[in-house]
């Protein structure tokens, strides 16, 4: 058979999660991580990432709400998937996605977002005209007060809604890792520090994630990139790499140790299917090399130019590692067979309902989201604020 | 109470969510089977719907009423407890009933995006008609290598073969009588 070597039981020769599945680990990964990185701001008042408090917020916001589609796309009946909501199963982790989906969604993201946002939205209200003014209205769920005291109200209740987010984000990814490492009858899976692993990949592609985008946005409205606050956010990124690694190396350390039925399996598979995806561009260029670059930032006192590149470059391969980690978990841990005696083949299509034509949309699109969202909220500071109403 | 009155915008994206879990709670009653959670997580009524599906296969009681022959050299033989339609397939399947009511617009609206199956074929009406009806006699080549080719997950002692070296593309039947197919019953020469 075709791609197929050795003896694989009949439901496994078949990849079941498509490249759509490892999307979605990334996505929500990229989420979570803009999130922590938001909250080093709010909760843990690390004053120079500030610039990029509120566009990673609304990073966070349009990664989630692309988030659910790759699994929707995946679903034979994709219209059932409200079902989960209407008969929640509640013995069944991925049936709860649903709920921890909606609650980091709405009462996490969201409401940060309208109490963060709520000054400029009343603001915007009065001055914008059209259609704008209406959406602005309907944002504003008609209170105009934006008083000292309710502002203030507004931080209070903001700091305690980040404070409940960063284990809510925790939550989220965790759960997407725990998805995997629950699953006992695989051995690429099996293990209780995938959430671990899962939660501290995403902060690293999420911190990312959004220090490009800040460098790319900024370079775009000809503005100033703030050095201070894209070295702290380097800084947390490194750190926040070394951790990731480590519990990365500790898992590989303890397979090699442990060395149990499925380890020549496993031990092929990394030496030939997944060589390319693991060794070169998980480990080498997605792990090593922006740790060694990152490293050299911390100890060698270089230009600011010299900075910014390294930092660009080491983001770019952040990104493409943590997604590379989540191919090689994905689409890993269906390649070999359960009996360890044979391995099949993934041949992503091209132009089907889950083809790399729509995973490259599907990682588009919250950057569409995210223009919409600039448009509609900038994070950035206001160039001359429009004076305050009156209060209502 | 002017907390109240500064933290009114807070109350009113409260009720913003007290809203949609209302509109959810609605919407789930008239969404939500009546009969799902009856038995477990699932709609209880399917139950019966699944029992009221007409039978698609006969029984080796039916075919041996009238194969009593075959029923005997099979009984002789390794395939003594492969049931006849697990070779020959169902020989009970009814033509769909030109009566059954149009369906729905969901169903309908499914069947474009997911085409259904299609209906089942004359041929396999054997039992219910024997006189007129024959079924396809199966292609040993085919048929027997489907569980008679040799895999590492099958038990040692299980007969396997790698039917291309085994019988360079001849027929099974020419050597294995597939009722009994050791080679001293004979083959169907």
């Amino acid at each position: 058979m075709n791609g197929v070597e050795g003896y694989m039981y009949p439901n496994e020769i078949t990849l079941y999660w498509s490249v759509l599945i490892v999307l979605y680990p990334y996505i929500t990964g990229l989420v979570a991580g803009a999130f922590i990185l938001a909250s080093l701001e709010r909760v843990f008042r690390v004053e120079a990432v500030k610039p990029t408090y509120r566009l990673a917020l609304l990073t966070a916001l349009a990664f989630l709400l692309v988030a659910p589609l790759p699994l929707v796309l995946h679903l034979g009946h994709p219209f059932r998937s409200p079902e989960m909501y209407f008969t929640p199963h509640s013995t069944s982790a991925m049936a709860m996605f649903g709920y921890v989906y909606m609650w980091y969604l709405m009462a996490v993201l969201v409401f940060e977002i309208w109490l963060d946002y709520r000054r400029e939205i009343v603001l915007l209200s009065q001055s914008s005209t059209g259609l704008l003014r209406l959406i602005y209205k309907v944002m504003t769920l008609g209170s105009t007060n934006i008083s000292p005291r309710s502002l203030a109200i507004d931080e209070r209740v903001g700091w305690i809604v980040t404070l409940i987010g960063i284990p809510s984000a925790f939550l989220l990814h965790g759960y997407v890792g725990f998805i995997f490492g629950s699953i006992k009858a695989n051995p690429w899976w099996s293990s209780p520090l995938m959430p671990v692993v899962f939660i501290f990949s995403a902060m690293v592609s999420g911190i990312a994630g959004v220090m490009l985008l800040y460098m790319g946005i900024n370079k775009l409205r000809k503005q100033a990139i703030d050095m201070r606050c894209v070295d702290t956010i380097a800084m947390y990124m490194f750190y926040i790499y070394i951790i990731d690694f480590s519990l990365e190396m500790l898992d590989l350390v303890h397979r090699i140790y442990e060395a149990n039925e499925s380890f020549n399996s496993l031990n092929f598979m990394v030496h030939t299917k997944l060589y390319f995806s693991q060794i070169v561009l998980q480990i080498c260029l997605g792990t090593i090399t922006p740790l060694v670059l990152l490293f050299l930032t911390q100890v060698v006192k270089l230009p600011e130019i010299a900075r910014k590149y390294m930092y660009v470059i080491s983001g770019c391969l952040a990104l493409i590692g943590v997604l590379a980690m989540r191919w090689n978990v994905v689409i890993g841990g269906q390649l070999f067979s359960k009996s360890f005696l044979g391995y099949t083949t993934y041949k992503m299509a091209l132009a089907t309902k889950e083809g790399l034509i729509v995973a490259i949309f599907l990682t588009l699109l919250p950057l569409l989201f995210l223009w919409v969202l600039v448009k509609l909220l900038p994070p950035w500071p206001e160039k001359s604020a429009p004076a305050p109403a009156a209060a209502d | 109470m002017s907390v109240f009155k500064d933290a009114g915008h807070l109350f009113r994206f409260a009720g913003l969510f007290v809203l949609a879990f209302l509109v959810f709670l609605v919407v789930r009653h008239y969404v939500v089977p009546k009969s799902f959670g009856e038995y477990g997580h699932y709609r209880g009524a399917a139950m019966g719907e699944i029992a009221a599906h007409p039978a698609k296969f006969a029984g080796h009681d039916t075919c041996e009423a009238c194969h009593s022959d075959v029923a005997d050299k099979k009984s002789k033989g390794k395939h003594a407890h492969v049931n006849c339609e697990a070779c020959h397939g169902a020989l009970f399947q009814r033509l769909p009933n030109p009566e059954q009511p149009r369906p729905n617009l969901y169903k309908r609206f499914v069947a474009l995006i997911i085409p259904p199956a299609p209906p089942d074929s004359p041929l396999l009406r054997h039992a219910e008609d024997p006189s007129s009806v024959k079924p396809e006699m199966p292609d040993t080549a085919v048929l027997c290598a489907r569980c008679h080719t040799a895999s590492a997950a099958k038990p040692k002692g299980f007969p396997q073969v790698a039917p291309a070296d085994h019988s360079n593309g001849v027929p099974c039947e020419t050597c294995h009588q597939p009722h009994n197919p050791a080679i001293d019953a004979g083959g169907a020469k």
